[in-house]
């Protein structure tokens, strides 16, 4: 039976593996069509000499810090809070936010944002999508923070409460510095998730806050190109990078 | 101790009431309300945008949804079991195992959709190879069709279905199998009478991770159906876009997000654990 699993499980890595790398190895190729030619990289500099997508690059790296940060600075205290007592609301909210479908939750922030604008002076940007991103991406920290925090000893809270220190510098001069592996690879996979939102972003974004994934649709929609395999290429690995970046720092 | 506790939620709290539940509640609320005269929504309360769904048009778009997910989910079940299962009782590198799933799983979305886009169309690589080896003459039609959409739905979400079935498969203890085996089973009635019903929350807890986002997908049937696949998950995007019949679309949406929390009321009964 082991070996039968062990094809079965190569058949099934080949299926969530192959179709990437295949990507990539055609955004090397120096030919338009799916024939290989020679290898290239002129497909990469045309990707980075195209304006828009560089500009949609910046917007995506612009939003991913500021929701990053935000959101693990908002997920992180959470995570804090639920740690020292359950609360059952938020760990359903926040459970409840994960599987919301996005289009739904994405559709849910374009009208509150609209109804918000009759009594601001704001319009659709930036800002409403770095606060969407902050809003999707807390879920993810608070469930890597809270599961490095349970293998926390709170006794050692305690103890730095014994010997004088008030609540807060025993979390911020004990905990957090004990938790902080699990607090940057929240942070990473912030960055993730909001370097990779299409659904929510397209409809929260406005005319001159186009991101990085929203380009690739549009293009994609468009047909296949050969720099887009490459920006695709360059995503994927700079991503994947993080990830198991993330991954070393939730296991260490 | 109280108080700073309630401090340190208070943000969360904040984001999760402005950025989740009001807008939700927005969304409920449009849902019975009358389309305005140039798009947004307006009074008086009615149940029509609800009612539309009795139209067999909609009705249509309801089950193809439901079907499509229905199938996804099954093939996720079966290709990703045993996957779960090789990885569980991998006797070396189990963390490089694990971690070839997780990757795809956090790897962008869109581009590994895009990534099907590329390998079926007219064009793509698996219908040049097959004209290249004179199999077929002719490009076979492989892109834009509920093929296509389920292919994309199983490789976006086979991790989410991995991933809760290996923690169950993890925890069991292998005393369980040799105890099978002692008594008489063969590897596969122990496999199947033993080690997939102990499994059953994970199995639960997977399907519904896969089965949610597959209903509400948008990017897969978009990409890779073309105009010929509309799934709720469009119809909601359509109606509050170029449709601009925002009751009619929050309906939509308000349909999914009760299909959505019967299945996570009905799983988290059976398996409170499953909860953060």
């Amino acid at each position: 039976m082991t070996r039968w699993l062990a094809a079965y499980a190569a058949a099934a890595y080949a299926f969530l593996h192959l179709p990437l790398l295949v990507l990539a190895a055609f955004s090397v190729n120096s030919a338009k069509s799916a024939v290989w030619e020679r290898f290239s990289w002129k497909w990469y500099a045309e990707a980075f000499a195209d304006r828009q997508l560089m500009e949609a690059s910046a917007n995506s790296l612009a939003i991913a810090i500021a929701a990053a940060v935000l959101s693990t600075v908002i997920g992180t205290l959470a995570a804090y809070g639920m740690w020292k007592r359950r609360s059952p609301v938020m760990a359903g909210s926040l459970y409840l936010s994960l599987v919301t479908p996005e289009i739904v939750w994405g559709v849910a922030l374009l009208a509150f944002f609209q109804g918000l604008f009759r009594f601001l002076d704001v319009r659709l940007g930036l800002h409403t999508v770095i606060a969407a991103h902050v809003a999707f991406s807390i879920a993810y920290v608070v469930v890597v923070v809270l599961a490095r925090l349970r293998t926390f000893d709170p006794a050692l809270e305690e103890a730095a409460m014994d010997l004088g220190a008030t609540e807060w510098q025993a979390f911020w001069r004990v905990t957090l510095p004990g938790i902080a592996p699990g607090v940057i690879a929240g942070a990473l996979l912030a960055f993730t998730v909001s370097m990779d939102d299409y659904v929510i972003t397209s409809l929260v974004a406005g005319v001159d806050s186009e991101t990085l994934p929203m380009a690739i649709y549009a293009a994609a929609r468009r047909g296949v190109s050969p720099a887009l395999n490459a920006i695709s290429t360059v995503i994927v690995f700079g991503l994947g990078v993080l990830i198991v970046v993330s991954e070393r720092l939730q296991r260490s | 101790m109280k108080r700073l506790r309630s401090l340190f939620l208070a943000p969360a709290w904040l984001v999760i009431a402005l950025g989740f539940w009001i807008p939700m509640g927005i969304v409920a609320a449009y849902s019975v309300l009358t389309r305005g005269m140039y798009g947004g929504v307006e009074l008086p309360i009615t149940a029509e945008s609800l009612a539309r769904f009795a139209d067999p048009l909609y009705l249509g778009i309801l089950a193809k949804s439901f079907v499509l997910a229905g199938i996804a989910t099954v093939l996720c079940a079966v290709l990703g079991f045993p996957l779960a299962l090789f990885v569980a009782r991998a006797s070396s590198r189990k963390n490089l195992w694990l971690s070839l799933v997780i990757l795809p799983f956090w790897t962008s979305f869109l581009i590994r959709t895009y990534a099907w886009v590329f390998l079926l169309r007219d064009t793509g690589l698996f219908n040049t190879m097959l004209i290249a080896t004179g199999a077929i003459s002719e490009p076979m039609p492989l892109l834009y069709n509920d093929g296509a959409v389920i292919t994309g739905l199983v490789y976006g979400y086979l991790p989410f279905f991995v991933l809760p079935v290996y923690a169950t498969l993890e925890r069991q203890d292998p005393l369980l199998r040799d105890a099978a085996a002692d008594l008489g089973a063969s590897p596969w009635a122990t496999l199947l009478r033993v080690t997939l019903p102990l499994a059953a929350p994970g199995i639960r807890a997977g399907a519904l991770l896969v089965f949610v986002p597959s209903l509400g997908a948008y990017i897969t049937s978009d990409l890779l159906g073309g105009s010929k696949t509309v799934l709720i998950g469009n119809l909601v995007q359509n109606q509050f876009t170029a449709g601009r019949d925002w009751p009619f679309g929050a309906a939509a949406g308000m349909v999914l997000m009760s299909v959505v929390a019967v299945l996570l009321v009905l799983l988290l009964r059976r398996d409170p654990e499953s909860l953060l």
